[in-house]
């Protein structure tokens, strides 16, 4: 990958003289998706307050939960953190996945996008960026969840391994469930209408699971719902990882279930993306 | 990097692509369309449109308000659709070679495409990094272009900050970083003030003396008449003529007499009289009290002026002028051209 000689005269190479490439070569479009990470964080680091629903929610839920509904789930606060936390990981996770939707479509609106149009690049790097950099996002909630719990008592019986490993499973489920809401991004014309319609699918999949309460309470029919949500598979091998520190089946069906979610959100946002740019 | 400065001049032969996915540019026509059309609902924004842009012209586009210029330029620039019709640029298919296309143009829009988050430095350098170049190199660029277009001592302030001046010229800036062969200019002395308005047009002319060709919009007739080696005048979707600024004078006449009346209730006697004097019709002026009358020998004007002043119409000017674009616009559209901008009132041929 040779660059133009930046000519001190500024002359513009004749057309003639240059060559043109049929596509994008693979490592062109990794850097051009790194780049766009790049921006993507740098204005996470210019605008904080798009971290509060990773920061200060996580926070607000571990804290008010552990204390509401402590002594009616399981009798004692000790006994209800190693339930709650992961439960807390999952839930602010997604909620951290409605944004990158709501992102995406301020961005396609920004002017700055019909700049990104009208380059040589690949047409999904100005989506496969932000993606790239939510990742720390996710990240921060989880951390900053675990961290709440260890001050108010949760003691992770996985111990640092068990915790990481339950970190990166957040990350992954993440970044498999923003898709989704990406995909909703570009399906629809304003944020508030991301915002809106991605609520309704986030409330059941943080609700309709395992996260906060035993599924052993529920009616049977709720029950099958939880089952079939991929987010109570995330809870329990989350409990199971870093509690015990042990790699259950969950594991395995969390994985299925993000890779699931994947497989038949990414095509859908890809396509309806590149549609609209 | 995707536009590369090769070794060997020379026209290449259209038709030995290599192996490798790479391809020479095969046209000296910049753009070529036929045909183009745009259809909002019901509404034909663009209505057959033929265009040929050779290489190294500064081609001016002129229309009204609503025209449709930004939508042929969008066209052409890969960010819209073509409905029907066929363009090339350089000789690449619009629709079907985007890719290479969008590796020879530079495209400034009517509105800011720079990231408001950013700096200057900061969105130069990312516009460098995802066009290939080196992080390395993506500064250096970025340096050069920001001392070129009078930035640098702005260039770590947030766009947020930036004048309109400041954010017009970075726009242009972020579109020149791989030196495109062709550049599109939307309007790109709209909103700016007189002085910035001329430092713009001095960086268009040394850009074009560079060797870049330019596609720029206009709706401001003085600018297409000073900047563009040719003209399109294109109204309601449709193009109503072209060629030299002077060729389009020419198309109306040799020279015309403006005047104009101290009291806006003569200005009906006063084109009654002017018609009765000359064939052609004296045109009102738009914003009132006077009128305009092409005429075919310069001693018609004196005619006028004595009816007028034999039926005690005061004068308050008169002057003979070479047609400005404000007349072709006239003569060719039937209405004025809708915007308030100050006509030629000097020739310049
Ligand atoms: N995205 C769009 N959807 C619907 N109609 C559109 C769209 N873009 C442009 N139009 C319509 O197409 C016509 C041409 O618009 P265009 O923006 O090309 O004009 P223009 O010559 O650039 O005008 P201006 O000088 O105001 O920039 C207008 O009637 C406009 O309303
Ligand atoms: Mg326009």
């Amino acid at each position: 990958m040779t660059a133009t000689v930046t000519n001190p005269t500024w002359a513009t190479p004749r057309p003639a003289t240059r060559t043109v490439q049929a596509s994008v070569p693979l490592h062109d479009a990794f850097t051009q998706t790194t780049t766009l990470a790049w921006r993507a964080l740098l204005k996470m680091r210019r605008n904080p307050e798009q971290l509060v629903d990773v920061t200060a929610m996580p926070v607000l839920f571990t804290v008010m939960f552990g204390f509401m509904f402590a002594g009616a789930i399981s009798g004692s606060q000790a006994s209800y953190l190693p339930i709650l936390i992961p439960g807390i990981i999952a839930q602010t996770t997604i909620t951290a996945c409605v944004a990158a939707g709501v992102q995406l479509r301020e961005d396609m609106d920004k002017g700055v996008f019909d700049r990104f149009r009208s380059l040589p690049i690949t047409r999904i790097a100005p989506l496969a960026g932000p993606m790239m950099a939510d990742l720390a996002r996710y990240a921060i909630a989880a951390s900053v969840t675990i961290l709440v719990g260890i001050l108010m008592g949760y003691r992770p019986g996985g111990g640092l391994p068990g915790v990481t490993l339950g970190i990166l499973l957040a990350v992954i489920t993440g970044w498999s469930l923003a898709w989704i809401f990406l995909w909703i991004g570009t399906i629809t014309r304003t944020a508030g209408a991301v915002q809106g319609m991605s609520m309704m699918i986030m409330f059941p999949l943080a609700f309709l699971s395992n996260a906060f309460v035993p599924v052993s309470t529920l009616p049977a029919w709720l029950r099958a719902v939880t089952t079939i949500n991929p987010v109570s598979h995330v809870v329990s091998a989350m409990r199971d990882l870093m509690n015990k520190g042990t790699i259950t089946a969950n594991v395995g069906w969390a994985l299925l279930g993000c890779a699931t979610v994947a497989a038949i959100f990414i095509p859908l946002a890809v396509r309806s993306y590149t549609k609209r740019v | 990097m995707n536009v590369q400065s090769a070794t060997t001049p020379g026209r290449p032969s259209s038709s030995g692509r290599p192996a490798d996915g790479e391809s020479r540019v095969q046209s000296p026509t910049a753009v070529e369309a036929r045909g183009l059309t745009k259809t909002f609902g019901t509404n034909r924004a663009v209505d057959g449109i033929d265009l040929t842009v050779c290489e190294g012209e500064i081609f001016g586009v002129l229309g009204p308000n609503g025209a449709g210029k930004t939508t042929v330029l969008n066209m052409l620039a890969t960010l819209l659709p073509i409905d029907s019709g066929s363009a090339r640029i350089f000789g690449y298919d619009v629709r079907r070679e985007a890719h290479a296309v969008r590796q020879l143009i530079g495209v400034t829009g009517q509105y800011a495409s720079v990231d408001e988050n950013l700096t200057g430095r900061e969105n130069l350098w990312l516009f460098g990094r995802l066009q290939g170049l080196s992080s390395k190199r993506a500064h250096g660029t970025a340096d050069d272009l920001l001392a070129k277009f009078d930035l640098t001592d702005a260039a770590h302030r947030p766009i947020a900050q930036f004048s309109g001046g400041m954010r017009r010229r970075l726009d242009l800036a972020a579109s020149l970083i791989t030196r495109p062969a062709l550049v599109f200019l939307d309007e790109p002395t709209t909103g700016l003030d007189p002085r910035t308005r001329a430092q713009m047009w001095h960086t268009i002319r040394d850009l074009a003396a560079e060797g870049s060709t330019i596609m720029l919009t206009t709706q401001y007739l003085d600018e297409a008449d000073e900047l563009a080696d040719r003209i399109t005048v294109i109204d309601h979707g449709r193009k109503v003529a072209e060629g030299t600024p002077d060729q389009l004078k020419a198309q109306i006449g040799t020279s015309s007499l403006r005047v104009s009346l101290t009291y806006d209730a003569d200005t009906a006697r006063a084109v009654a009289l002017a018609a009765e004097l000359i064939r052609d019709t004296p045109i009102p002026t738009p914003t009132g009290s006077g009128f305009s009358v092409t005429l075919s020998d310069a001693n018609q004007a004196a005619d006028v002026l004595i009816a007028l002043r034999d039926h005690h119409l005061d004068i308050a000017g008169a002057a003979i002028e070479q047609p400005s674009l404000d007349d072709v616009f006239m003569a060719l559209t039937g209405r004025p051209s809708d915007t308030g901008v100050p006509a030629t009132e000097t020739s310049h041929s």
